[in-house]
C-alpha cells in the first residue's frame, strides 16, 4: 500500500467510486475530436456496452460536433479512428464492446483536411 | 517597587510554553495519536520558534481594532450605494466565483488548523495552529458579510455553501482542501501553510486585490486589507513549519519534498481559477496572470527556494511547466466557462476587441496564434444566432477534477492525455503532475468525487440539465447564462441611465 495512512487496515475500506457497475448497465466513453479545441475537452457519455459503433457516431458524435463550422465537410470514409492509443478502423456493425472501447475508454478521432478554425486548432 | 515589565520574548513565552500537560495515566502517544504516522520525526519540539511571538491577549486587542475599521466601510460603502461605483456590472462575476470557491476554503482552513492545532504536540506550533483557525473563520465571516451587501442586487451568490458542496467547477477547490484536510496534519500544514500560504497565496490576494480596486470595488479591497496581515503571519507559520521539519531530521527531507512537489502542483492548478479573472473577468484588467505568475511565482518563489536550498529542499518539481503553462491557462479555462455557461453559476462574455488587443500584446507569442480566432469564431456564431454551446459533460481530470482542456507542455494544439491503470481500473489525468499524485496515493484518488460521474451514476439529482441545475440550486436564467441579456446586466445598464440623468 502506498498510502501513508493512520488505520492500518485502510486499504480495507476504500471505496472505488466509479467502477462500471455503479452506471446502471452502462460504461463510462470519453471522446474527443482532435485539432478542434473550441470543445474545450474530451466529452463523456455513459452508454451501453452493446451499442452499436454505427449508431455511436450517428447517436452521439455528430449531434455534439454539429455546432463546429468545419462539422459539414467531415468526410467520414477519411475519418481516423483511435481507441485508447491504438489506430483502429472500428467496424461500424459491431458493438463498442466488440471494437474494443472498454469502461473509460478514450476515443480520438482526426479528420483529415480540417484543422479548425482558419486552421488554428480551434 | 512595581514588578518589572516582561519582554515580548519573554511574555510570549509565558503566555504559550508550559500550557499542554504531562499525561499521567494514559500514554502520550494515546493523547497525541496523528503526529507521527506520516513518518516525520520530532527531536525536540521546544526548537520551535515561532517569530510573530503573537498573544493571545494581544490578538484580541489587534484583531477587534481591524473589524471596528472593516465594518466601518462597510457601512459606509452600504449607504452610499457604492455598489454602483463599480467599473462594470461584469465584474461582479469575479466576486460571485470567489465567494463561491474561495470563501468556503477558508472555513475549510479554520476547521484544518483547529485539528493540527489539536495534534501537534508541540505546544508552540499548537498555539500557532489554534491562532491561524482563528483567523480564518474570520476572513469567511468577513467575506460573507462584505458580499452579503452585493446580494441584494446580483444574481448567483444567495447559494454559495450549498453550491460549494454540488456544482462541478467547485469541486477543484473544494477537493484541493478535502484532499488536506483528508491527510496528517504536518502534510496540512504543508499544503495549506506552506505551499498554498507561501508559495501561491500572493497570486491570489495581491493581483486579486489590486484588481478590486481598480475596478472600484472598494469593499473587497477592506476585507482584503484586514486578511492581509493575517497572510503574512500564515506565511510565516508556513515557512517556519518547512523550516523545523527540515532542521529536525534528515529523513524528514524526502517526505516534506513530495509533499512540496504535490501541493505545489494542485495549488498550481486551483489558481487557474485566479489566471482566469485576471485576463478575462476584470473589465479594467491590472496585470496579465503571466506577468503575476513572473513576479510572484518565479522572483518571489525563486528567492524563497533558494533559501530553502541549504536544507537540501529543491523547486517543486513541475514548477517549469507550470511557468510554461502561463502562458495558456487564462485563456483555457475561460473557453471551458464560455461553453459551459448553462452550467455555471455566474456569468461569461467574449472579450471585445479591446480586450483582445491588451491579451494580444500581453501574450505576443500565442494569443493571435491559438486563442484569437477562437473568440472570433464564437463571436460570428454568436452573431448568426448561434452562440456556442457544449452539450456534452466534459471528461475530467481523477485528481484536480479540472475538465481535460490543457494541452500538452510545447504543443497548445493537443489535449493532454495521461492515464494509469490501478487495479484493473482506467483513471485519466490532465497531466504528468497531476498523474504522479494519483500514482503515489491511488487507495486516496480512486475516492474522488467526480461530477460527471456521479451525475451520471444518478447521485445528482437527476439525468437531465435542469434536473442538475436543480441539485445545485441554480436560479437558471438569472445566476447563469451570458452576461448579455441577464438581469444583473439590465439592472447595471438601469443605474448607468440614473446617473447619466441626474448629472443632466
Amino acid at each position: 500500500m502506498s498510502v501513508v495512512a493512520l488505520t492500518p487496515d485502510y486499504e480495507k475500506h476504500i471505496e472505488f467510486r466509479d467502477l462500471e457497475k455503479n452506471f446502471h448497465g452502462n460504461r463510462v466513453v470519453y471522446l474527443h475530436w482532435e485539432q478542434h479545441l473550441s470543445f474545450c475537452s474530451a466529452i463523456a457519455f455513459p452508454l451501453p456496452p452493446s451499442m452499436p459503433f454505427a449508431a455511436f457516431v450517428e447517436a452521439i458524435v455528430k449531434p455534439h460536433y454539429a455546432a463546429h463550422p468545419d462539422f459539414q465537410r467531415i468526410d467520414w470514409s477519411q475519418v481516423v479512428w483511435m481507441i485508447d492509443d491504438e489506430k483502429k478502423t472500428p467496424d461500424m456493425d459491431k458493438s463498442l464492446e466488440e471494437n474494443g472501447v472498454k469502461h473509460k475508454s478514450l476515443v480520438r478521432f482526426w479528420t483529415p483536411g480540417l484543422e479548425g478554425y482558419k486552421g488554428s486548432a480551434s | 517597587m512595581t514588578a518589572k515589565k516582561l519582554g515580548l520574548k519573554q511574555r510570549y513565552a509565558h503566555m504559550t510554553r508550559g500550557l499542554d500537560w504531562e499525561t499521567s495515566y494514559q500514554p502520550i502517544d494515546k493523547v497525541f495519536p496523528y503526529d507521527q504516522f506520516e513518518g516525520i520525526k520530532i527531536k525536540d519540539w521546544s526548537a520551535w520558534e515561532d517569530p510573530f511571538r503573537l498573544t493571545m491577549d494581544a490578538y484580541w486587542k489587534f484583531q477587534a481594532e481591524k473589524e471596528r475599521k472593516l465594518y466601518a466601510v462597510l457601512d459606509a460603502f452600504a449607504q452610499n450605494n457604492g455598489q454602483t461605483g463599480i467599473s462594470d456590472g461584469r465584474y461582479m462575476n469575479v466576486v460571485k466565483l470567489f465567494l463561491t470557491g474561495v470563501s468556503p476554503l477558508e472555513y475549510q482552513a479554520h476547521r484544518g488548523f483547529a485539528y493540527a492545532g489539536r495534534h501537534l504536540r508541540g505546544v508552540g506550533p499548537r498555539v500557532a495552529a489554534q491562532m491561524q483557525s482563528l483567523d480564518e473563520l474570520r476572513h469567511v465571516q468577513t467575506q460573507i458579510h462584505t458580499i452579503s451587501h452585493y446580494n441584494k442586487f446580483f444574481d448567483g451568490i444567495g447559494e454559495f455553501q450549498h453550491m460549494h458542496d454540488r456544482v462541478w467547477y467547485l469541486s477543484v477547490p473544494k477537493s484541493f482542501f478535502d484532499d488536506a484536510r483528508s491527510a496528517g496534519p504536518f502534510e496540512y500544514m504543508i499544503a495549506i501553510g506552506f505551499a498554498f500560504e507561501y508559495v501561491l497565496t500572493n497570486l491570489l490576494f495581491v493581483p486579486f486585490m489590486s484588481g478590486a480596486a481598480y475596478n472600484g470595488d472598494m469593499s473587497t479591497v477592506t476585507f482584503g486589507f484586514s486578511a492581509q496581515s493575517d497572510e503574512s503571519r500564515h506565511m510565516t507559520l508556513g515557512i517556519e513549519v518547512i523550516k523545523f521539519l527540515l532542521e529536525q531530521h534528515p529523513d524528514n527531507l524526502p517526505i516534506v519534498q513530495k509533499w512540496v512537489d504535490k501541493w505545489f502542483w494542485r495549488g498550481h492548478r486551483v489558481l487557474g481559477l485566479v489566471a482566469m479573472m485576471m485576463d478575462y473577468m476584470l473589465p479594467k484588467p491590472v496585470m496579465s496572470w503571466k506577468e503575476a505568475w513572473e513576479i510572484y511565482f518565479t522572483e518571489a518563489g525563486g528567492a524563497l527556494f533558494q533559501d530553502l536550498a541549504r536544507y537540501g529542499l529543491r523547486p517543486p518539481k513541475y514548477a517549469d511547466i507550470a511557468t510554461a503553462e502561463a502562458e495558456h491557462i487564462s485563456h483555457q479555462n475561460w473557453a471551458i466557462f464560455y461553453q459551459y455557461t448553462h452550467a455555471a453559476a455566474f456569468h461569461t462574455w467574449l472579450p471585445d476587441a479591446k480586450h483582445m488587443d491588451w491579451l494580444s500584446e500581453k501574450y505576443p507569442n500565442t494569443f493571435d496564434k491559438y486563442y484569437r480566432p477562437r473568440f472570433e469564431m464564437w463571436g460570428q456564431m454568436a452573431k448568426e444566432g448561434k452562440r456556442f454551446y457544449n452539450m456534452a459533460l466534459p471528461q475530467l481530470c481523477q485528481t484536480c477534477q479540472i475538465p481535460m482542456g490543457y494541452t500538452e507542455p510545447g504543443d497548445p494544439t493537443t489535449i493532454c492525455f495521461r492515464r494509469t491503470q490501478f487495479r484493473g481500473e482506467t483513471y485519466h489525468f490532465c497531466s504528468d503532475g497531476c498523474k504522479d499524485i494519483f500514482d503515489n496515493e491511488p487507495e486516496k484518488y480512486v475516492q474522488a468525487w467526480l461530477p460527471v460521474h456521479q451525475i451520471f451514476q444518478g447521485n445528482c439529482g437527476g439525468a437531465t440539465i435542469p434536473d442538475v441545475l436543480a441539485y445545485y440550486r441554480m436560479n437558471v436564467g438569472a445566476d447563469n447564462m451570458d452576461y448579455v441579456g441577464s438581469p444583473d446586466e439590465k439592472l447595471w445598464n438601469e443605474w448607468q441611465a440614473d446617473k447619466i440623468k441626474t448629472a443632466v
